[in-house]
């Protein structure tokens, strides 16, 4: 099975110390540490699970400048055979749609038989999968924590509501965007990246996409930012009172409902 | 006729035991690289002196000294021994009785002889009747073929011994039958009780008594030898060249392979141990050196605490897959991944390194080692817990594993206690003295009142110190335990450059595993102390004083929690010890396990990070010590022991009851005079 995996170089915001920059408008950049999407980095270890049980290839594909080279290299190091960079002047500021289409032509490029995302990315929109289904007008799935291949279709599990499972089968070539916790993703060692560190990786830009350079980037964008902040603390906590017994009860009502535990 | 006989069944049992030593080697042969061999005289001295100070260490007494016993008979019987199997081919007649030397040295046999036999009976006793706990096999390890193994061996040994007896006895009886003189035999040996016993028997019986137990006696011996390879026994050969091997520099971590420098370990091909012969061949040479004494088990923590870990195990299952995959007969079976097979992942991140084992065993098995190459293979191949696999990924993006940002590194030194000084030396600032704070201290909030504390102790002794602030990374003593070579190069030559930038004349760190790093891992390093060493140092030259402690105080009973990285991996017992002497009103008590027996907090460094299987934490089991030695208040010396202890006392249920402090806080509350 040929499987492409799209990917994001992300701000590592782990240990959340994020400051707004000057304008207001976005995160100041300067003092971050940058690293593969979390949900992609998943995906890519399903892709690579599934080639090993069942043959084929994995392809890692990203949108970015040159650094975003780097986040190609760790899921090669994973074990991806190879790696597209897609840059291009034209495709700064694209919004969710304009990544989606220029993925699109990439995977048109190419002869995949199933296209893998993350469930999302730092920006938590969640958006470009579903769009790149719609534009290669595949079937989607979104969510997808299991995947079982069969012949010419995968049967797939999906996390709803409230921890349940929905399980569907879902014809190939198709789109899916991958939930955390799949799989446990292996480890990337500095001797893992330098063993792949050699190894070429294409850049393709709008022309060799045949991508007009109008219809992505920031003048395309349909969804612009125009304002970010850390929302005002709220006031005051909720108390909870009675016995020791009830106020467990009730934090355990509490944790359910807001979906901490199941 | 006798001679032939005698002849065949030397020749049938050194060939067997050669045959069955050949084979045993074979994997030594296609295993890695081993160390060099270097320092010949101190690794002679050590093979003295390790296994008889530490067989009979606290508790195991009997066993030391019985083994012990066993031991100097056997060396003392061993000039006899070819005697007895020369005799058959001359008539039967022990050489060298016409001489006084001769006949002494018989006396001394007798001696050593019925030593041996009452020893081995002893053994035998204890193994089969009284049954001590350490030597039980837990179900998950299958079968105890140890224990039947144990009695068997040591039986057959005192019925050797008896045989001898016998055939040294019917020749005195048959001497003295045929009224001709015989060698002094010293009354109550059991060669005296022999001869008594078959006193009644003709010249013509004794004699054939003789030659039929010689011949038993010949089988005996040799059965005996080639039983050795088999079993735990095999450490009577093995034993001696495992203790002449022994890593001799403690704390230290081996290269990922023997003879391949940094520069060129990058382009190994594969990293650490995942297959059998990935290891190396002093390692083979453990496994089979291994006596099955169960002290390493007996002190680990991890094994302690319910952790899927034992070391004993780790030697066992080794020689037990070298014994089945290098058979005495036909070809050698494919090595297959060690790890999912003998060994588990989670066996194998469980262990602290804390040295416990290592500390114990009477035949200086290295453990730490072996741990540290199959986490390099697991790390190879990317088989890493999530637990270790964030942490791991922010020291290589960060340098420290919570990935805060290296401008914070030095942020505690804004809240100095007044008069207080220490300079940030990444502002290109000069110091004699350099603070290497490391992580923990650096990062941790209650830790940084660590960090502050040494920062006291330095200014209060007149040090002219600073910190590298910004440009300080972790020092990687954990990551590079934890198998993960590379990064750990990484970090230690970032360090190494902004040490050696610095231009600091010395270094002194509150942090043990920095101290262990800074002191085996990195090279050309100023002189590195522990600021227990630095605080001694500066009481005894008198730049430094305390005050006593108050009312509140001098009511507390102190103990002192000895570090891993600190005690058994640098010897520093008595510094912070005498620190804390030296606190006019301190009432301090020793726990049971102290010093070289410590036993470990829970581990620092990554180990923090990871989430193991355990039925109760190490610290807890360390804070219920200190209680029993009627201790409220532990002292230690390490960032990660300190967080450790505190937190096992809350799991403890002795907060109010118990508290930690470490030695820095202690003596920095105490700076007077």
């Amino acid at each position: 099975m040929e499987i492409l995996v799209c990917v994001k170089r992300v701000p590592d915001t782990a240990e959340n110390e994020i400051e707004l920059n000057a304008e207001g408008n976005d995160i100041e950049r300067d003092d971050l540490v940058y690293s593969v999407n979390e949900w992609d980095n998943y995906a890519v270890e399903e892709a690579i699970q599934m080639v090993d049980k069942h043959g084929g290839s994995v392809t890692v594909v990203t949108v970015g400048d040159e650094e975003s080279e780097e986040v190609l290299r760790r899921e090669m190091a994973m074990g991806a055979e190879k790696g597209i960079l897609l840059s291009d002047d034209a495709f700064e500021g694209s919004d969710g749609k304009g990544v989606a289409a220029i993925l699109k032509a990439a995977v048109e490029k190419g002869s995949y038989d199933l296209i893998m995302t993350g469930a999302q990315a730092d920006e938590g929109y969640a958006q470009v999968g579903g769009m790149l289904a719609a534009m290669l007008d595949y079937p989607y799935a979104s969510l997808v924590n299991s995947i079982e291949v069969g012949d010419g279709k995968l049967k797939v599990g999906r996390e709803v509501e409230g921890g349940n499972i929905e399980m569907n089968e879902i014809e190939l070539p198709c789109v899916l965007s991958i939930q955390t916790g799949i799989n446990e993703p292996r480890y990337v060692g500095i001797r893992g990246i330098r063993k792949v560190a050699s190894v070429e990786i294409p850049a393709m830009g709008a022309s060799d996409l045949g991508i007009d350079a109008g219809s992505v980037g920031e003048d395309a964008a349909k969804v612009r930012r125009i304002d970010y902040f850390v929302p005002e603390m709220g006031e005051g906590a909720e108390m909870l009172e009675g016995s020791t017994d009830e106020i467990i009860d009730k934090l355990i009502e509490l944790l359910k409902s807001k979906g901490g535990i199941k | 006729m006798e001679a032939i006989l005698a002849l065949i069944i030397v020749a049938a049992g050194v060939a067997g035991v050669v045959y069955v030593l050949a084979r045993r080697m074979a994997p030594l042969f296609r295993a890695a690289k081993g160390p060099a061999i270097d320092r010949i005289g101190e690794r002679l001295y050590g093979v003295y002196w390790f296994p008889h100070h530490r067989m009979p260490r606290p508790g195991y007494e009997v066993a030391g000294y019985t083994h012990i016993t066993t031991l100097v008979s056997l060396i003392v019987l061993s000039i006899h021994v070819l005697m007895v199997i020369y005799s058959g081919f001359v008539g039967f007649e022990i050489p060298g009785l016409e001489s006084a030397v001769g006949v002494g040295y018989a006396v001394i046999s007798d001696i050593a002889l019925t030593v041996l036999f009452i020893a081995c009976v002893f053994a035998a006793v204890r193994r089969g009747v009284l049954k001590p706990p350490r030597y039980e096999v837990p179900e998950k390890y299958g079968k105890d073929k140890s224990r039947p193994w144990a009695v068997f061996l040591v039986s057959f040994l005192a019925a050797v011994a008896l045989l001898d007896m016998i055939y040294l006895g019917s020749d005195a009886v048959a001497a003295k039958a045929a009224e001709e003189g015989y060698r002094f035999i010293l009354p109550l040996t059991g060669t005296w009780f022999a001869a008594i016993i078959m006193s009644g028997l003709s010249a013509s019986a004794a004699g054939t008594v003789n030659v039929v137990s010689y011949f038993i006696l010949l089988i005996g011996i040799f059965v005996f030898v080639n039983l050795l390879p088999f079993d735990r026994l095999f450490h009577t050969i093995t034993g001696p060249v495992t203790v002449f091997c022994k890593k001799l520099e403690r704390g230290s971590v081996k290269p990922v392979q023997w003879g391949v420098d940094d520069e060129s370990v990058a382009d190994l091909e594969s990293f650490g141990v995942k297959k059998f012969e990935d290891f190396n061949w002093k390692h083979i040479l453990d496994f089979y050196s291994c006596a099955d004494c169960g002290r390493c088990s007996d002190n680990c923590p991890a094994n302690a605490s319910g952790r899927p870990l034992s070391p004993r195990f780790i030697s066992l299952k080794g020689r037990d897959y070298a014994f089945s995959h290098y058979p005495l007969k036909g070809p050698f079976v494919k090595n297959e991944p060690l790890v999912g097979d003998i060994f588990s992942e989670d066996e194998i991140w469980s262990c602290t390194t804390c040295g416990a084992c290592e500390e114990e065993c009477p035949v200086t098995i290295e453990y730490i080692d072996k741990i540290v190459d199959l986490r390099r293979g697991m790390i190879d191949d990317g088989n890493v817990p999530q637990s270790l696999q964030k942490p791991l990924n922010a020291l290589g993006k960060r340098g420290n594993p919570w990935g805060k940002m290296e401008k914070k590194r030095p942020e505690w030194i804004k809240e100095l206690p007044e008069g207080v000084t220490i300079k940030d030396l990444s502002s290109g600032d000069t110091a004699e003295t350099l603070y290497f704070v490391d992580s923990m201290s650096s990062y941790d909030d209650r830790m940084m009142d660590l960090a502050r504390a040494t920062a006291t102790v330095l200014s209060a002794a007149g040090a002219d110190a600073g910190i590298l602030g910004k440009n300080e990374k972790d020092s990687a003593n954990d990551v590079r335990r934890f198998g993960e070579e590379m990064l750990f190069m990484e970090l230690r030559d970032h360090n190494s450059e902004m040490i050696a930038g610095s231009g600091a004349g010395n270094i002194v760190t509150s942090d043990p595993h920095a101290l262990n790093a800074l002191k085996k891992d990195y090279k050309d390093m100023p002189p590195v102390e522990h600021i227990s060493e630095f605080a001694l140092r500066k009481l005894k030259e008198g730049t430094l004083s305390f005050a006593s402690l108050d009312e509140e105080e001098k009511g507390k009973i102190y103990t002192y929690h000895d570090p891993c990285y600190l005690g058994r991996h640098n010897q520093v017992y008595d510094p912070p010890r005498e620190v804390m002497d030296a606190i006019p009103g301190m009432n301090r008590v020793e726990m049971s396990r102290c010093r070289d027996r410590s036993f470990c907090c829970g581990g620092g460094g990554l180990m923090l990070f990871y989430e193991p299987e355990e039925e109760e934490r190490m610290g807890v089991h360390r804070v219920r010590m200190a209680k029993e030695a009627g201790a409220n208040v532990i002292v230690t010396a390490c960032p990660f022991c300190l967080t450790n202890i505190e937190d096992a006392i809350k799991v403890a249920g002795l907060e109010g009851e118990m508290e930690a402090l470490d030695l820095c806080e202690l003596v920095a509350r105490h700076i007077g005079s």
